[in-house]
């Protein structure tokens, strides 16, 4: 008799219930997509014997991590497409321009006036729809001319006896510096000082879903070490992507075989590690009273994954002006790279109709139709790009939130 | 009925390549299967496709054997054969000697072995026990049995042949002392039936013992069982032996998309035979001396147990059944027993399937006077070749099917057909039709031998309502359904309750609840 039974990805634990064909958001829009049962653990038992059973519809995976979530024999349902898809899956030069998100952003950062300039015209638009695959209804995240981290080297963090290390990652570097200012300011506000990490790459997650599991991998382990170092000193990692947390707190481990167990713990979003230090007492912020905002909270399919959506709530909920409303559990169809791709535009869209719907529900649930004080909050820039370009309201880091509320 | 050159009794691949060889030779040709094709040991063995090198020490001529009908094998059944290569590993505690002695007998036998180091062994298959000190490289390869008979079937019937299933041989229709057909009966019916042939061939494994007495002749043979366990998916890739005297549970195959583990070798009473089970007590032995091989098997998902009985022949000159046999042995009873019209044939291997039938046929048309020579290894069977070009893109619902069974998925209709009904083994309505069509079944388990419907990992737990009904469909009997979904699953217990742990166990109670109806 055996005493446990575990394989690679718990693939035979699965029981073929069914619940994560159930929750799968790609599921319900679209038929040329198998399902997670059986793009997971099915076709994986079929891959082991010849990889010529890889079923390129396997493309069509958003890694959104809920058949996960939802499988009642912890099946790493996602995880076993997402490995397949760095095994067997083939990309192109606009794949690997979407997943390079490091390089293409430090190549654009310097002339950014100019390229999201250029990246806005229609003609422009039109080309790359139509040789590069990227989708003309998307905008590209605008380039910030100036840096996150030139920035952060000016700032004098030297009077502060704490100190945690900040994973800023490619958006906050490169698009949107403001978000990465703002979670100083809170930390600052919190007694700790910030520091970067010796070394930082893209998490790889672009890369992963693009199949370029190998730079995926050299990037990851570059993260790690210095991760490692800042670890030793006693400093916690403070992120504010769920995606980037998500990706190398689990897909490091389970997708690229990189051994993180003693930096797990530490790596985590400010909203957990704020939470904590809060209700421990050890920090305590003071809010605005006079901040009225009305939000609707989407929670991200990685932060639902990691579960650590209650820790933001509570944060916000500790702001006297702020009225909120939880939004049901909805994928937004993004999904990172995926919805820039012209062929999954319409999935994209599709998918995310359920949680545009709640969120204008979550609108009038608020009394907010003409408010301009309505935000969507997120902890995930790719969901805030999907929002914003399809319901155009605005959506908020909660870091941004916060530190908008703070005294 | 007309009277038949020959008549072959079983269905099981001995069986069914003699008809295959029968017809081709031009004799009109009758197999009677009491059951389902391949329902007796040809369906619960291991599948493997020896080089022979298991052999090549102890009995030299069976090695030979093999490895030319291996080569054989591999040309005309392609869609049945899976070129996974073997090994042949020496642990701690087994003799390096045995190895140089091993590989030398291989050489001798004409077969291809070749000594690799530990770490070649370890890169070759990961799998494999890494504290392994020395490691043969053979030709030994996956066989699909239920594939091979159905094949060696297909093509008996496109040479002229009939195939009567579900009819049981009980008896023998007799003049002047020779045998001249059988008397037959199938289910439901009292009376039965006479059938006449020139000849009559008994291929039916173990059971020939039972039949022969009919004809009040005496064969000594004993029942020996052997119990293998199957495990969720492929652990390793190729077949892993162990390097010393052949014993119990020393070869893993990788079986289509899961692993078998096997084998023991008891001998049983013959009450037995009609029922045979692994028990608990088998599988635990086979875990023990399986994880010596392939570690990761002590904690690998187990699906089932199952076993199956070798027709053991004892040497007629032995009176007290020590020799026995596992060569093959043709008995012309009109030599032996001075009964005309009867020949048995039995002994072999899976591997061996081919030259047995050659071998019986020579015999069946040297009586008959027919001079036809023997063309079954120059000519494929049908699904050999090659089912696609190799630049055409092939639909993924098509993909498991061509792996099952080659070009003869050319005879399926995916445009009607293309959804997928049995979920963990990606059998679609199509090939069921073509089952249902080519092949007729009863129920769902013989749909299950000739498609591996309900043979992955939920055992049919989540489909088998939808295979049921597609079935009933297929059958035109739309009120069955419930009667096909209870038969299947009380067989399925059967293999499953051996090892009623770990996630199997979860499966079970899983099923149990989906189905509390029919359970």
């Amino acid at each position: 008799m055996q005493e446990n039974n575990i394989s690679a990805g718990n693939l035979e634990q699965c029981l073929k219930c069914n619940l994560c064909t159930l929750v799968c958001p790609m599921m319900a829009v679209n038929a040329h997509y198998p399902g997670p049962k059986k793009a997971g653990p099915d076709g994986e038992r079929y891959r082991l014997k010849d990889p010529q059973y890889y079923d390129y519809a396997l493309k069509y995976c958003l890694n959104c991590k809920r058949c996960e979530v939802a499988c009642p024999s912890g099946v790493m349902v996602g995880d076993i497409i997402q490995a397949a898809r760095l095994r067997y899956a083939g990309h192109n030069l606009r794949d690997w321009a979407l997943a390079n998100t490091d390089l293409v952003g430090s190549l654009a950062s310097p002339f950014a006036p100019v390229v999201n300039g250029v990246l806005g015209l229609k003609p422009v638009k039109s080309l790359m729809h139509a040789f590069m695959g990227v989708d003309s209804h998307r905008t590209f995240p605008s380039y910030s001319a100036r840096r996150f981290t030139s920035w952060m080297r000016r700032q004098d963090q030297g009077g502060f006896d704490k100190f945690v290390s900040f994973f800023h990652g490619c958006y906050v570097n490169y698009n949107y510096p403001q978000l990465g200012k703002d979670l100083v300011r809170l930390v600052n506000a919190a007694g700790y000082g910030v520091h970067l990490l010796e070394k930082e790459k893209c998490c790889g997650v672009a890369l992963m879903s693009n199949s370029m599991g190998a730079q995926a991998r050299r990037q990851g382990e570059i993260n790690l070490a210095s991760m490692r170092k800042a670890i030793a000193a006693g400093e916690d990692i403070l992120t504010v992507s769920s995606t980037c947390t998500f990706t190398m707190r689990d897909e490091y481990p389970h997708v690229l075989a990189l051994e993180n167990a003693e930096v797990r713990p530490h790596l985590m979003l400010l909203s957990k590690w704020l939470y904590q230090k809060m209700e421990s007492g050890e920090v305590s912020l003071r809010f605005r009273r006079d901040l009225h905002l009305k939000i609707a909270y989407h929670t991200s399919c990685h932060m639902q994954k990691l579960g650590w959506r209650n820790f933001t709530l509570e944060l916000l909920r500790k702001i006297p002006g702020v009225e909120l409303v939880e939004m049901d559990q909805q994928c937004c169809g993004i999904a990172g790279t995926f919805g820039f791709k012209k062929e999954n535009y319409a999935y994209s869209q599709a998918i995310g109709g359920r949680l545009f719907d709640e969120i204008g529900a979550a609108r009038v649930a608020l009394g907010a139709q003409s408010d301009p004080g309505f935000v969507v909050c997120t902890e995930c820039e790719t969901c805030k790009w999907q929002i914003e370009m399809s319901t155009g309201v605005p959506v908020m880091n909660p870091v941004s939130i916060l530190a908008m509320a703070l005294e | 009925m007309k009277e038949f050159d020959v008549i072959v009794v079983g269905g099981g691949i001995t069986g069914a390549a003699t008809a295959r060889d029968c017809a081709m030779r031009g004799l009109s040709t009758l197999l009677i299967e009491r059951s389902d094709i391949c329902d007796g040991a040809s369906g619960r063995n291991h599948g493997l496709l020896h080089s022979g090198a298991r052999y090549a020490v102890t009995d030299k001529e069976g090695a030979e054997e093999c490895i030319r009908e291996n080569r054989i094998l591999r040309r005309i059944a392609s869609n049945c054969v899976e070129p996974t290569g073997g090994l042949f590993i020496t642990l701690p505690g087994d003799s390096l000697e045995y190895q140089e002695n091993f590989v030398r007998c291989c050489r001798d036998a004409g077969i291809d072995a070749v000594p690799i180091s530990p770490k070649e062994a370890l890169r070759l298959e990961p799998a494999v026990n890494p504290e392994l000190i020395g490691a043969v490289k053979v030709p030994d390869a996956s066989v699909d049995p239920f594939r091979l008979t159905d094949a060696n079937i297909i093509d008996a019937m496109q040479h002229g042949a009939t195939i009567l299933k579900f009819h049981t041989v009980t008896g023998f229709v007799r003049n002047n002392g020779r045998v001249c057909g059988v008397r037959v009966t199938k289910p439901g019916v009292i009376r039965s039936q006479e059938i006449r042939a020139r000849m009559v061939v008994l291929a039916a494994g173990i059971w020939t013992a039972g039949l022969i007495r009919e004809a009040g002749i005496n064969i000594g043979m004993l029942p020996s069982k052997g119990a293998l366990v199957i495990f969720g998916h492929r652990v390793a890739g190729m077949v892993i032996n162990r390097c010393r005297k052949p014993s119990n549970a020393d070869i893993l195959v990788p079986g289509d998309v899961v692993s078998v583990l096997g084998t023991t070798s008891d001998k049983v009473p013959f009450e037995g035979i009609d029922d045979m089970r692994a028990t608990p007590e088998e599988v635990d032995l086979l875990l023990r001396e399986g994880v010596s091989l392939v570690p990761a098997l002590s904690h690998t998902r187990i699906i089932r147990a199952y076993a199956g009985v070798r027709p053991l022949v004892m040497a007629d000159s032995d009176g007290d059944g020590r020799s026995v046999s596992r060569g093959i042995v043709v008995l012309d009873h009109e030599q032996r027993d001075g009964v005309p019209g009867l020949i048995t044939i039995t002994g072999g291997k899976l591997t061996t399937c081919r030259l047995m039938a050659e071998m019986v046929t020579d015999a069946v048309c040297a009586k008959l006077g027919v001079k036809a020579v023997c063309e079954t290894a120059l000519r494929p069977l049908p699904g050999s070749g090659k089912a696609h070009k190799d630049d055409e893109e092939v639909p993924y619902f098509k993909r498991a099917a061509i792996g099952r069974h080659g070009t003869e998925v050319s005879r399926m209709d995916f445009d009607l057909g293309h959804e997928i009904i049995c979920e963990c083994e990606q059998v679609t309505r199509a090939e069921i039709k073509y089952a249902v069509k080519t092949l007729g079944v009863r129920n769902i388990s013989d749909l299950r031998r000739h498609t591996r419907i309900g043979m992955g990992t939920c055992q049919g737990s989540f489909c088998i309502k939808k295979v049921a009904a597609v079935l009933a469909e297929e059958l035109g009997e739309p009120l069955r359904e419930k009667e096909f979904i209870d038969e299947y699953l009380q067989e399925r217990w059967k293999g499953i309750t051996p090892v009623f742990w770990g996630d199997s166990l979860r499966e079970a109670e899983y099923m149990q609840r989906t189905h509390k109806d029919e359970i």
